[in-house]
């Protein structure tokens, strides 16, 4: 017997939380107790008062899944909404990462290079290696990464997806 | 303002929100709480002989009353042993209020002596959880715990008190009714679901009402609601394990429990019925069996008051996301706008009367054995007759099958029984729970030789409250239920299913003061059911049944209701490695 997997999306989901202690615990709990899949979870507080923090998280899973995730998310107490960006219409998301680079001579040049096609900001540099800060939507920074990695990569941190709804109003 | 103790603050909380009972065990972090309650004049503290007992008298007490039950135990150790309990009114839709003590903030996360993550622990069993680091937080938050406790899906709560939070004094005062910030559960039906569902109804000609513990979580008005809908549309009634009662099981339209031991007529009908509307059920695996043949033929209306079982497992035409009760009420209220009458299903009860008369529940009595289904048939009659208000808890297993299919409950809140955990050691606790809610209640817990070994040293606490409790274990020397697998999947290797070294039941309760009657063959039956009831006070009775029955009919896990075995000689003794891995 083998165990089969289903046909998955990826969807970005946008929560407001209360901001209290074990909120992150209690959200990214549910996620591995139900089996579900995190590809990234940012958290910060965004209100005035401290009250109030915004979650991003990237999950993918068939349709079906999606929304039970949805559901579950929305059932916790401290959670006040959840947002699906992927479905309700168009959305910008966003990730910073700071790749480091180390090279020399024409790698040097190459990595100045590609860093300025993909608008990547050095924030550090040594007679050896960069940092550039380089934000964008997750495949942009995936490609940057793998062009990086040809040319000396040395490590990379990255933030994970925040993303809103585009225009006026709040999702 | 005079400030008072964290622990009189928690005390206090519990006489506002009308807590009679608390079933608690002590230990070093609670020493101030239970202080607090010591002579209390409206308090009544039962002392259990285990944690988990005390989780689950809450939930007798709970299911039995409609209130939610409260437990108060200690940290580490005391907290762990609540685990299974309070998993347990997670899956069952329980209101409980459990509060544990903690190590004093400033040892938190010190490995102190009896530390333990309560609500990191708790934080997925429970239905929301709280660690109270401020006495002037624990009133707000006590408060709001009942809220959440008992509004939307009911469920478990945990409140973790550290003990220095206990003697810090704060001012009290009673939290009024408050709007919750995020915490908003659904209840009233949306009128467009309404009429859809209407509409569905009024065009069935195979209409199914499938039923559920949300109907009994929802109120006796709910049950009473559920009668009218059943008769104003002619509909016949099934239920799953948890919404027995909600419908009398001597209504015409009953057609007994449906699932994995459920009746063939409940299930057939399920499976050709062209409308299911399910009603605070939530299509759980014991109910559907395979899921790509469940119910091939029908539309499906979904009443539930929690969005996330919608669509979970079976997905549904309509939602409607409610309280039950209220929802029924507005479906009727529907019916009556459009001058609904009674459409004619004589086609549709012509072939439900067809399969009911195979009498799937049908056993023969054995000559020199007791029939352990016989046993449950004899107990019922026997309460009948009694006249008495009467409640049934069982343990988990075979006996707890029987018990739902033989049986029959006519009111809500009297049928208590593990079902989404499947939790052994349940119904002994439970019974006891419910009598204390329910002194003049004959209340009788059906249990397994196995199962009740798992909270038996509960006996003591029902001898110290006086409690007039009954235990009728169908003893049949076998872990049943498994040993029923293991001859459908396993050639009847019964590995570990024997019940070896059992005690002397009859011995054990007289060791503790109760009344041990043993019941050995058909002859004694009767006569020893009604020992049992008219003997006051708590009585164990031993009841030795064929070892060897199996609980049928039985849907095997992985099969659709049409491939319901419905006696043994249908069993081939082994499966599929895709049928093995299902539970
Ligand atoms: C705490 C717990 N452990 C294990 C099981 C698995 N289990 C389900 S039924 C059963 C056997 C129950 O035996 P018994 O109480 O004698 O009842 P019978 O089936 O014989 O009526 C077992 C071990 C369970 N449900 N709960």
């Amino acid at each position: 017997m083998h165990i089969r997997e289903e046909q998955s999306e990826r969807h970005v989901l946008s929560l407001t939380v209360t901001n209290e202690a074990g909120i992150l615990a209690r959200i990214a709990g549910l996620f591995s107790a139900r089996g579900y899949n995190i590809e990234s979870l940012t958290v910060a507080d965004i209100g005035t008062d401290h009250q109030i923090s915004r979650i991003t998280v990237v999950t993918n899973g068939p349709p079906k899944v999606i929304d039970q995730i949805i559901a579950q998310l929305d059932r916790l107490v401290p959670v006040h909404r959840v947002v699906d960006l992927t479905d309700n219409g168009p959305f910008v998301e966003r990730e910073l990462a700071l790749v480091k680079v180390a090279g020399t001579g024409d790698d040097r040049i190459e990595a100045l290079r590609i860093a300025d096609v993909f608008r990547a900001k050095v924030v550090d540099t040594t007679i050896g290696s960069f940092i550039f800060e380089i934000t964008g939507p997750t495949d942009k920074i995936d490609s940057f990464v793998a062009l990086m990695r040809q040319i000396g990569l040395v490590e990379v941190g990255r933030t994970g997806v925040v993303g809103l709804v585009r225009g006026g109003k709040e999702a | 303002m005079a400030e008072r103790s964290g622990a009189d603050i928690l005390v206090q909380c519990l006489v506002d929100l009308g807590v009679d009972t608390v079933f608690g065990y002590p230990g070093g972090a609670v020493l101030p709480i239970y202080d607090a309650i010591y002579n209390h004049p409206t308090i009544k503290h039962i002392l259990v002989r285990h944690e988990q007992g005390a989780t689950h008298m809450a939930e007798g007490y709970a299911r039995s009353t409609g209130k939610p039950g409260v437990v108060l135990v200690t940290s580490g150790p005391g907290a762990t042993n609540a685990v299974t309990g309070i998993t347990d009114a997670l899956m069952d839709s329980i209101p409980m209020i459990v509060i544990t003590g903690q190590v004093p903030t400033q040892l938190i996360g010190t490995d102190a002596f009896q530390e333990a993550d309560t609500v990191g622990i708790t934080r997925h069993c429970s239905k929301h959880n709280y660690l109270v680091k401020d006495p002037g937080r624990l009133a707000p938050v006590v408060h709001e715990a009942f809220h959440i406790a008992t509004t939307g899906r009911p469920g478990p709560v945990v409140i973790d008190i550290p003990k220095n939070v206990q003697i810090a004094t704060a001012p009290y005062t009673r939290p009024e009714g408050f709007e919750h910030q995020s915490y908003r559960p659904a209840s009233a039906p949306d009128a467009v679901a309404i009429d859809a569902a209407v509409e569905m109804i009024l065009k069935a000609d195979r209409p199914i009402l499938y039923t559920g513990g949300g109907v009994i979580n929802s109120g006796p008005e709910a049950a009473t609601l559920l009668r009218e809908l059943a008769h104003r549309t002619g509909a016949p009634v099934t239920s799953t394990l948890m919404g027995l009662g909600a419908f009398p099981a001597t209504d015409p339209s009953w057609l007994g429990m449906l699932g994995m031991h459920g009746t063939y007529e409940a299930n057939l009908a399920m499976n050709q019925a062209d409308l299911i509307v399910c009603l605070g059920a939530r299509f759980d695996d014991r109910v559907t069996g395979r899921l790509d043949a469940f119910a091939p033929h029908s539309q499906k209306i979904h009443v539930d008051i929690d969005r996330s079982s919608v669509n979970k497992t079976v997905a549904v035409d309509l939602p409607v996301i409610a309280d039950v009760g209220r929802a029924m009420a507005a479906i009727i209220a529907g019916l009556d706008a459009r001058g609904y009458t009674k459409p004619d299903l004589s086609e549709w009860w012509a072939r439900i009367d067809g399969w009911r008369a195979k009498n799937s529940l049908g056993y023969d009595d054995g000559a020199t054995e007791i029939m352990p289904q016989r046993a449950i048939a004899d107990l019922y009659k026997a309460t009948l007759a009694t006249g008495k208000d009467t409640i049934i808890t069982t343990e988990v297993g075979q006996h707890q099958m029987w018990a739902a299919q033989h049986f029959g409950f006519d009111a809500p809140n009297k049928w208590l029984t593990s079902g989404g955990l499947g939790t052994m050691g349940y119904g002994f606790p439970a019974a006891i729970g419910a009598q204390v809610a329910n002194p003049d209640s004959l209340v009788i817990c059906i249990a397994g030789d196995a199962s009740i070994q798992m909270n038996i040293q509960e006996l003591g606490t029902a001898t110290q409250y006086r409690l007039p409790v009954k235990i009728f274990i169908l003893n049949n020397e076998y872990m049943g239920m498994v040993r029923q697998w293991q001859e459908l999947t396993y050639e009847s290797r019964y590995s570990n299913s024997y019940s070896d070294s059992l005690p002397d039941f009859v011995k054990l309760a007289e060791a503790y003061g109760w009344t041990g009657i043993r019941i050995e063959g058909p002859q004694e039956l009767e006569a020893g059911i009604r020992q049992m009831i008219e003997t006051p006070g708590p009585v164990l009775v031993d009841c030795r049944v064929a070892k060897l029955s199996n609980c049928f009919p039985m849907i095997p896990s992985g099969a659709a209701h049409t491939e319901m075995l419905l006696d043994p000689s249908q069993v081939k003794g082994s499966m599929s490695d895709e049928a093995k891995a299902l539970v």
